[in-house]
């Protein structure tokens, strides 16, 4: 078994799975998010539970911090030992006549998308932490809704958010039928699933950036 | 026909040996028939180089008919050039212009270092073969006959299909991770799905990987572009059922 972690189709397997609760997450993540356009309150009670469930954060979060950097770190050890791999580079090299960009450039997309959770989590994350456990301050009634609605105010920030997550969206587009594959399946290689990735990888990321622009000029 | 031949320009790869530093270098060959393969091509330049007394370009090469999978060469960056299902033996000069510039490099990958010119070293797919790629049978005389062992139809199509891999190595020199995974694929693949590689499927594929990372090769990031370049079309379906042949071998 630790064998299997240590070779190549392990660790492409681990990756996989890594970027399956990712994906995962990111629909929790986009339906709590929703909440905040269509009912401030129902977001803050959600908002409140999840920052403050013991279960929620000492179980799951934990959990996510481990899927996150791990699905990172083990893309920047393949990205590495591929490199490795590589002879000399091509005078003349022509990938588009049989990949796609998308599917040549998960590391770039993924990068960009590193990027954008620093800043991410700086924006809200790290605040959250703060005022918990730093500051011990209690959250009961706090209005999360007006927080986010403040956070997109300025038009830099929407701006940025609007950009990552059209990287999100081009590093979905190969990596959800991708994914499939690396576990040993071939539905990623049906119309169905190809047609659900698609869906998915642009449903979803337009959503957050169509949030982020609601609250913006709906201050 | 004389006349009406290309007029082609040729940018090629010229190394002298393993160690030495290798660069581009242009040639110029005329009247080129568009119903010449791609290596009667560079027969036509290997003439000329050698009437000129210069070295000729070395390449590798055996049946010219598709089936050996010694002939290899990166063609206006693609494997096997810019036609699908064909290698350079079987590609023709008809997929060209006259006055068109090609350039020819050897197959890259660090498993596949050069030894001259256009000719690499692929000796990392037999040690891969020979850590698993096979069968072992009882060759003492009194053999059970493959016919006696009932085999469905599909299964016995998609090892054919599998089993069509010629080891050329154009899906590593496509990929741009040099993962050798639609070669090793097809190679647990062919046994995988036959009864007579159960006995020894877990070995074969733990076996096989292993020697593919101790190569050097890399992972793969499912870009596909293997699939679109090998010359038999085999399938990443392979790629695939190695991976689930592995999770099972595993646990
Ligand atoms: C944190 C920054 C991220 C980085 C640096 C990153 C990097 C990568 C890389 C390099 C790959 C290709 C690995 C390979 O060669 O097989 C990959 C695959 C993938 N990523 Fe990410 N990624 C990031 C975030 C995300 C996020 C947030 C999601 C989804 C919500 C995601 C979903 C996927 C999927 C589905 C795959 C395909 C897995 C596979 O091919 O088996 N990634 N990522
Ligand atoms: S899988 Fe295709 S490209 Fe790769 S070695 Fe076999 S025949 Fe050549
Ligand atoms: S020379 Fe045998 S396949 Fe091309």
């Amino acid at each position: 078994m630790s064998g299997f972690l240590k070779s190549s189709i392990g660790r492409k397997v681990a990756m996989a799975l890594s970027a399956f609760f990712l994906m995962f997450f990111l629909l929790q993540h986009f339906a709590i998010n929703m909440l905040s356009v269509f009912s401030p309150e129902t977001f803050n009670e959600v908002s409140y539970f999840m920052g403050n469930n013991p279960l929620v954060q000492y179980g799951l979060q934990p959990v996510l911090l481990f899927g996150v950097v791990f699905h990172f770190v083990m893309g920047f050890i393949l990205e590495l030992k591929n490199k490795k791999a590589q002879g000399v580079a091509y005078a003349k090299n022509n990938g588009a006549a049989n990949s796609s960009w998308v599917s040549r450039n998960m590391i770039y997309t993924g990068v960009a998308i590193l990027l954008f959770m620093i800043f991410h989590f700086n924006d809200f994350w790290v605040p959250e932490i703060v005022e918990k456990y730093v500051e011990g301050k209690s959250q009961v009634g706090k209005d999360f809704h007006a927080h986010v609605v403040h956070m997109f105010e300025n038009p830099i920030r929407v701006g940025v958010y609007v950009l990552a997550f059209v990287f999100l969206a081009l590093h979905l587009m190969h990596g959800f039928t991708s994914a499939f594959q690396s576990v040993g399946g071939t539905a990623g290689r049906k119309k169905t699933l190809q047609n659900i990735g698609k869906a998915y990888s642009i449903i979803i990321p337009l959503g957050f950036v169509i949030i982020a622009i609601y609250h913006h000029f709906n201050h | 026909m004389s006349g009406k031949g290309m007029n082609l320009t040729l940018k090629i790869w010229r190394q002298k040996d393993a160690k030495s530093k290798g660069k581009m270098e242009t040639y110029k060959v005329n009247d080129i028939s568009e119903h010449m393969s791609f290596l009667e091509m560079m027969d036509v330049l290997n003439e000329q180089l050698i009437a000129e007394g210069q070295e000729p370009v070395a390449f590798d090469h055996d049946c010219r008919e598709g089936i050996c999978g010694m002939c290899s060469m990166y063609i206006n960056g693609e494997a096997h050039g810019p036609d699908r299902g064909v290698t350079t033996c079987q590609l023709h000069m008809r997929m060209f212009k006259d006055g068109d510039t090609i350039t020819i490099e050897p197959f890259r990958a660090a498993a596949f270092p050069v030894i001259k010119d256009l000719v690499v070293d692929r000796t990392s797919f037999e040690r891969i073969q020979q850590a698993g790629g096979y069968i072992s049978v009882n060759t003492s005389g009194n053999t059970q006959d493959a016919n006696a062992i009932p085999i469905s139809k599909h299964a016995a199509d998609e090892a054919m299909d599998a089993a069509t891999c010629i080891g050329c190595g154009a899906c590593v020199a496509t990929c741009k991770n040099s993962s050798a995974m639609l070669f090793v694929g097809a190679k647990v693949s062919q046994y995988a799905l036959l009864p007579q590689g159960q006995v020894e499927a877990a070995d074969r594929v733990k076996n096989m990987v292993a020697q593919m990372d101790l190569e050097g090769f890399g992972n793969c990031t499912n870009t596909g572009a293997c699939e679109v370049e090998c010359p038999k079309g085999i399938s990443l379906d392979n790629i695939a059922r190695m991976n689930r042949e592995l999770i099972k071998a595993s646990i």
